[in-house]
């Protein structure tokens, strides 16, 4: 795989951190009880750190003319290739806990390849991303079996998550040319090593939590092109705003 | 042994330096002043996350987000760590929640002055952090055990946010015309309030006597102001910025700084629910704690489910 290319399979990544971390900073001061209040916003830093790790390779595999920062505030919507799902909105807890649940797993997946590769920097920030993703998972699935088994309400609130945000999950198989030369390169699972991979889990764990996985739900796609929910941009204006309104400035 | 002989025994332990633990005897007064205190200040750590946390999502750049995101969350752990040693007296978090949502708790008034740009950010972490630090620096050797172990584990991650939000006000200083205007504006609107957060004048303060009798509070409001003021003043000149007070200047026989009049009708108006965010924090804690009862509700009954199995 080329720098440039390999530089845009981190940006995807980069991008799905990034938004995850800023839906989960949203948490703060919100949280159902403090203890879990703490645990999502230090998901969120996890996924912050990530995004930083691998926007700063992309930048240095890009040749050096942007930095992460760059990256993060200056690139306009369409250049954003963040999944949809990473940016759906945190309706109410259940939506908070079926999203991170289901990208949990996929980051999970897709950093055990990259733990593997050659490339010292990946295979560095996989190795320790892996340690944090093992808990996001086992800390989201615990809240999903709480919700779905819990009473009538919590059950139904996430039910009505996972319908509303079902059709989001097509896109974390879908392949594309960056994709399949990453796969080539043993960077990145297929797509349908990663569908089955999901799918076994998300069924399972969704029927343990007496939840159950949609069927014949029309799945959405666009963002590997830069195509997203209206969501994205006006987390973007605020993400973006302070570098945005004072572009000579170094924070 | 007779509740007067009980007192003498109590006084005898605090003028020996003894720290008093959960179980030991304490009068009632000890015990309600000590969760008065503790509460007030575990809410402050809670009640702070909402400033700083209007900011995360506008940080700057990954450093400076990461950075505070990483802060508030040490205040929420601070808010943790104070609820449950206040819970060591005898009360839970559920009613001292309770008291909060009432208004017969307070938190600390600072946070009821709104953080408007980021430079708020540097000014909260760097005079906010560093009176509390200041305060609490004294508290590490409060006779409640539990009061002054929480003490001393809080101080040394206060150091690292004054640390944090100096570095932000430091290099706004040094940046454009326009981060320059917003760190002397984040000065001149955080300065008076973080005085303020020491509490009224030695002559003012009604509670104080007691608390020096018991050694909850080891030195006097005034005394823990002035050496706030004296540490500060320098780290302003060393940035170029202008201290908001006509009326400071050093002191040679005292060796420390000679400071303007606190506006205390603001002090009293805003600790009476004046300020301008004091119904915003408020409401959004009740809030907070409403939408999440559900969740509450679904962890206990999952529970109880896991407990029958």
């Amino acid at each position: 795989m080329d720098n440039l290319n390999l530089s845009k399979f981190c940006i995807r990544l980069g991008d799905h951190c990034l938004i995850m971390a800023h839906r989960q900073s949203e948490l703060c001061s919100n949280g159902p009880f403090l203890e879990e209040d703490i645990a999502q916003i230090n998901l969120g830093l996890d996924l912050l750190g990530q995004a930083e790790a691998l926007l700063i390779y992309a930048a240095k595999l890009e040749g050096g003319t942007r930095t992460a920062d760059d990256l993060a505030f200056r690139r306009p919507e369409r250049q954003f290739h963040n999944f949809m799902l990473t940016e759906q909105p945190n309706t109410d807890f259940a939506f908070v806990i079926v999203r991170q649940y289901i990208m949990s797993l996929y980051l999970l997946k897709t950093y055990q390849a990259l733990s593997k590769v050659e490339d010292d920097t990946l295979s560095g920030i996989a190795l320790k991303a892996l340690k944090e993703l093992t808990y996001h998972e086992r800390h989201f699935a615990m809240w999903l079996k709480r919700l779905g088994d819990g009473t009538e309400e919590s059950h139904e609130r996430t039910q009505t998550a996972i319908n509303e945000l079902w059709m989001f999950v097509g896109e974390l198989y879908e392949e594309d040319e960056i994709d399949f030369m990453a796969q080539k390169a043993s960077y990145a699972p297929t797509g349908i090593e990663m569908k089955t991979f999901l799918m076994e889990h998300i069924t399972a764990k969704f029927s343990e939590a007496t939840l159950e996985t949609p069927h014949s739900i029309y799945m959405t796609t666009g963002s590997k092109k830069g195509i997203h929910t209206e969501y994205l941009g006006y987390l973007l204006t605020e993400m973006q705003y302070l570098q945005r309104a004072y572009p000579d400035a170094k924070w | 042994m007779g509740a007067e002989e009980l007192n003498v025994l109590f006084q005898e332990r605090i003028d020996a330096n003894d720290k008093i633990e959960p179980r030991d005897n304490m009068p009632e007064e000890y015990r309600k002043h000590l969760i008065r205190q503790m509460s007030q200040h575990a809410h402050s750590e809670v009640i702070g996350m909402q400033p700083e946390g209007n900011w995360i999502t506008r940080a700057p750049s990954l450093r400076a987000k990461k950075i505070l995101l990483a802060k508030v969350q040490d205040e929420a752990g601070h808010g943790l760590y104070l609820y449950s040693a206040t819970e060591t007296l005898g009360i839970t978090r559920d009613e001292l929640i309770e008291k909060l949502h009432q208004g017969k708790a307070k938190y600390a008034s600072i946070f009821n002055y709104p953080a408007l740009t980021w430079a708020d950010m540097g000014a909260i972490g760097w005079l906010v952090d560093g009176a509390a630090i200041t305060n609490q620096v004294s508290l590490q050797k409060t006779s409640y055990g539990p009061y002054a172990r929480a003490m001393v584990k809080i101080c040394k991650e206060e150091s690292f946010h004054q640390r944090q939000g100096y570095e932000i006000i430091a290099s706004m200083a040094a940046g454009t015309d326009e981060q320059k205007e917003m760190a002397q504006d984040a000065l001149n609107r955080f300065w008076w309030p973080s005085l303020m957060m020491f509490g009224p004048h030695d002559s003012d303060s009604p509670r104080s006597g007691n608390a020096m009798k018991w050694k909850i509070k080891r030195e006097s409001n005034d005394v823990l102001r002035k050496r706030f003021i004296d540490k500060t003043v320098s780290q302003v000149e060393l940035i170029g910025l202008t201290v908001p007070d006509k009326d400071l200047k050093w002191n040679e026989k005292e060796q420390s700084y000679d400071f303007g009049a606190i506006d205390w009708d603001e002090f009293w108006a805003v600790i009476k629910g004046g300020g301008p965010c004091n119904i915003k924090r408020l409401k959004h804690h009740k809030k907070a704690h409403t939408d999440g009862e559900w969740v509450r509700k679904a962890a206990a009954a999952y529970a109880q489910k896991q407990a029958k199995n």
